[in-house]
C-alpha cells in the first residue's frame, strides 16, 4: 500500500463534488506513475452505493466509513478516523481538498499521523522519484517548490480548479470496502448552520466570476453584476472595499484576506488591481478588466482590458450576452 | 481567562517581494517586517476577552531575533507578557516543527484559550494553528469570525462553503481567527512606551529541553527546494471602445472565441 494515492472526498451524501473529481484526475495520474491504487476515502453517514459514483471517475477502491458522528464534518471525528486509517494502511500520498473542512482537518491529521503536509497546492509532480509541489506564497508574488522528505505518508491540501476534473468512464465501478470504525463523541458541536442565500455556483467552483470593486460605488449596483452573472452562469465576487463598506458579505471577498480563485474567466469590474487583490485571482486563466482609468494596474495583467465606464458597459454587456443566448 | 496568542513576523505585503537569482529564497534586503496581519486580529480578540473576563494575555513567537519587533507591537497593543523562541537550529523547520516548539512553550503556561491567525501572509500555510491544537490536545475551530466566551464553553462562528456555522467548543480550546472577527486597535503612544519596558522572555531550544533533531530541519517532513517568480501572464490587449455597445461586443467576442465560455 506504500504506493497508494488517497483522495479524501468532499461529497454530498456520497456524491463526489467537483473538487473531488479534480483530485481523482490528478490522483489517477500519480497512482499510475507509482503503480499504486487510487483510493477514494469517504466519511459520512447513511452512505449508499459508492462504487459507481467514484469508480467512474477513476478510483480503484472506495474506503467508506459510515457512522452517525460523521454525518457532518467535525474536527475530532475526521481526525480520529483518518489518522487511524493512515497509520494502519500507510498510503504514499493523501490528497485533501482545500475547503473549510479540509483546511481545518489536514494539519491536525498531519500532526497526529506524523505526515509531511503542504497546503495551497496548485501543482504536484514526480521528479527523479521525489514528489514535488508548487504553491503560492507572499501574496502570490513568489511560488515555492516544496519537496516531501521520506517515504510518506505525504499530505497535500489541494486548491480547487487547479486540476481538470477526471473524465467520466461509463460502466466503471470501484470496489467498495466498508470499514467499521469506532468514533468518539466529538468535543465540539455544530449547533446551527446558517446558509447564505446564494442560488448560483460557488466562487471557488465557478468557471466564470464577475467581481466588483470600489468602482461600483454602492451595494445597489451589485445588482448590475448579479444580472450579468445570471446570464453567464457565473458567480459574483468582490475586492475588499465592498466588504469593508458592508455592501456584500465577507464570503464575496477575493484576495489575500479573502478567497483564492482560479476560474477560466475572471471579470474585474471597477477593481484597480492592488497586489492583495491579485493574490487571490491572478491564477485565473483569463482576466477581463473593465475600468475607466487607462492606467489601472489591473490592465497590466488583463488578457482583455476595456477602458470605459462600468455603469454604461455592464448593462450593455448583459444585454449582448442575453441576445446571443436567445439566438442559440 | 488567560489567553495565549501566537504571533509571527512577516514581510509587509505592500512591498514587492523578489526571488533571489539563484532561487534559494526571497531577497530580504531592505524588507519591511511587520506583525502578521491576522495575528493583529488575534491579539485584539485576546485583549477584548481580557477586558470582559479578566485574566492575562501572553504572546508567543518563534522566529529570528528581528521578530522581537513584532512581539513589541503586540505588547504595545496591550499584551501583558511575551515569550520569544529564537534559535538558529530552527532554520528550515517546517510548520509542524514550529507547532511543536509552540506547544512546548504553551504547555508550560497557564491558559484557557489559545488564539492564532488564520494564516501567515508570508508562507500562506494555515497549518500551525490546527497542528498546535493537536500537539496540545485541545479542541479547535479554525477561521472563526465571532467568539463568545461562556462558562467552560465558547461559541464561535466560522465561514464554510455557502454558509456560516455556529459551533460550541469546550474550553480550553484553540481558535484561529478570520479578519472579520474584529477591528484591531492601533498601539497608543503610552502603550508603546509601556511595551518598551516590558520584558520579553527570550528562549533557545535548550531552555525548552528540545533537541534540534526534534524540531529543526532534520525533523522536517517537507523542504523548500527552490523559489520561483510567479508564471508570467501572457500580455493581453487594452482597448478603448468608442461606445458601450462596442465594448460589450468586444468582451462577448473574447468570451466566445478566446475563453470559449459562451
Ligand atoms: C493586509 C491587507 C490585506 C488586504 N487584502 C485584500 C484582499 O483580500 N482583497 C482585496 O481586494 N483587497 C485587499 N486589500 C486592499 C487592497 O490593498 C486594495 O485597497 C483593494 O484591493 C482596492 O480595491 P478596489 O480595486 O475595489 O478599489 P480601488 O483601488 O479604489 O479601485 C477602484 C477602481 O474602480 C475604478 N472605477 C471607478 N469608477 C469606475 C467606473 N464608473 N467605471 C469603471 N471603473 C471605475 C477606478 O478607476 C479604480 O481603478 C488588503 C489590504 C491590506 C493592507
Ligand atoms: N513562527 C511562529 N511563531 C508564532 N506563531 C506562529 C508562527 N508561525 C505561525 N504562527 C501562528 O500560526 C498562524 C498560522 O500560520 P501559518 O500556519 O504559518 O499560516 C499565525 O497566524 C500565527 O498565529
Amino acid at each position: 500500500m506504500q504506493n497508494d494515492v488517497w483522495v479524501v472526498a468532499d461529497h454530498a451524501g456520497g456524491n463526489p463534488r467537483r473538487i473531488t473529481l479534480e483530485l481523482l484526475g490528478k490522483g489517477r495520474e500519480l497512482a499510475d506513475a507509482r503503480e499504486g491504487r487510487l483510493v477514494a476515502v469517504v466519511l459520512g453517514h447513511g452512505l449508499l452505493d459508492l462504487g459507481p459514483a467514484f469508480g467512474q471517475y477513476g478510483a480503484d477502491t472506495v474506503v467508506a466509513v459510515d457512522h452517525p458522528h460523521l454525518h457532518a464534518y467535525t474536527t475530532d471525528g475526521y481526525t480520529e478516523v483518518l489518522s487511524a486509517l493512515v497509520r494502519e494502511r500507510a498510503p504514499w500520498l493523501v490528497m485533501v481538498p482545500s475547503t473549510a473542512w479540509g483546511r481545518d482537518c489536514a494539519p491536525r491529521l498531519a500532526a497526529r499521523a506524523g505526515a509531511g503536509i503542504v497546503t495551497e497546492v496548485e501543482a504536484l509532480w514526480l521528479e527523479d522519484g521525489r514528489l514535488l509541489t508548487r504553491r503560492p506564497m507572499y501574496t502570490r508574488k513568489v511560488m515555492g517548490i516544496v519537496e516531501y522528505v521520506g517515504s510518506g505518508p505525504h499530505l497535500a491540501v489541494v486548491l480547487p480548479k487547479v486540476f481538470p476534473p477526471a473524465g467520466r468512464q461509463e460502466g466503471r465501478a470501484a470496489q467498495v470496502e466498508r470499514v467499521e470504525a469506532g468514533v468518539s463523541e466529538p468535543r465540539s458541536r455544530v449547533v446551527e448552520t446558517r446558509s447564505l442565500q446564494r442560488e448560483r455556483v460557488s466562487l471557488t467552483e465557478a468557471d466564470v466570476i464577475v467581481s466588483g470593486g470600489r468602482g461600483l460605488r454602492g451595494p445597489e449596483n451589485f445588482a448590475l453584476l448579479e444580472a450579468l452573472a445570471a446570464e453567464l452562469g457565473a458567480a459574483v465576487g468582490s475586492s475588499r472595499p465592498p466588504v469593508d463598506s458592508g455592501w456584500v458579505p465577507h464570503d464575496y471577498e477575493i484576495g489575500q484576506t479573502g478567497k483564492t480563485v482560479s476560474p477560466t474567466v475572471y471579470i474585474a469590474v471597477g477593481i484597480s488591481g492592488a497586489p492583495q487583490h491579485l493574490a487571490g485571482m491572478s491564477g485565473s486563466k483569463y482576466i477581463v478588466a473593465i475600468n475607466k482609468d487607462p492606467n489601472a494596474p489591473i490592465f497590466q495583467l488583463a488578457s482583455l482590458g476595456v477602458v470605459g465606464d462600468l455603469f454604461q458597459i455592464v448593462p450593455k454587456l448583459t444585454e449582448e450576452v442575453r441576445r446571443l443566448k436567445a439566438q442559440g | 481567562m488567560d489567553v495565549v496568542v501566537c504571533v509571527k513576523q512577516v514581510p509587509d505585503t505592500e512591498q514587492p517581494i523578489r526571488v533571489r537569482p539563484d532561487g534559494s529564497g526571497i531577497d530580504d534586503q531592505g524588507l519591511n517586517w511587520i506583525l502578521n496581519y491576522y495575528d493583529e486580529h488575534a491579539v485584539e480578540e485576546a485583549l477584548r476577552v481580557r477586558e470582559k473576563h479578566g485574566g492575562t494575555v501572553t504572546v508567543v513567537c518563534v522566529g529570528p531575533p528581528r521578530a522581537a519587533e513584532a512581539v513589541r507591537t503586540a505588547l504595545a497593543m496591550g499584551a501583558d507578557e511575551a515569550v520569544h523562541v529564537a534559535d538558529p537550529a530552527l532554520e528550515g523547520a517546517d510548520h509542524l516543527a514550529v507547532a511543536r516548539v509552540l506547544a512546548r512553550v504553551i504547555g508550560q503556561l497557564r491558559y484557557d484559550l489559545v488564539l492564532c491567525g488564520r494564516l501567515a501572509t508570508d508562507d500562506n500555510a494555515s497549518v500551525v494553528g490546527a497542528a498546535l491544537a493537536e500537539y496540545l490536545g485541545l479542541p479547535q475551530a479554525t477561521a472563526i469570525s465571532k467568539l463568545q466566551i461562556g462558562d467552560s464553553l465558547a461559541t464561535v462562528e466560522r465561514e464554510v462553503e455557502g454558509g456560516v456555522e455556529l459551533v460550541k467548543v469546550p474550553l480550553p480550546a484553540l481558535f484561529t481567527v478570520e479578519r472579520t472577527i474584529n477591528e484591531p486597535r492601533y498601539p497608543t503612544l503610552p502603550g508603546i512606551m509601556k511595551a518598551k519596558r516590558k520584558e520579553i522572555r527570550t528562549l533557545g531550544l535548550a531552555d525548552l529541553g528540545l533537541e534540534p533533531g526534534e524540531v529543526g530541519a532534520q525533523a522536517s517532513r517537507v523542504r523548500y527546494t527552490r523559489f520561483e517568480p510567479p508564471p508570467r501572464r501572457q500580455a493581453g490587449q487594452v482597448v478603448t471602445p468608442d461606445s458601450p455597445e462596442e465594448a460589450a461586443r468586444v468582451i462577448v467576442r473574447f468570451l466566445q472565441e478566446t475563453a470559449k465560455v459562451l
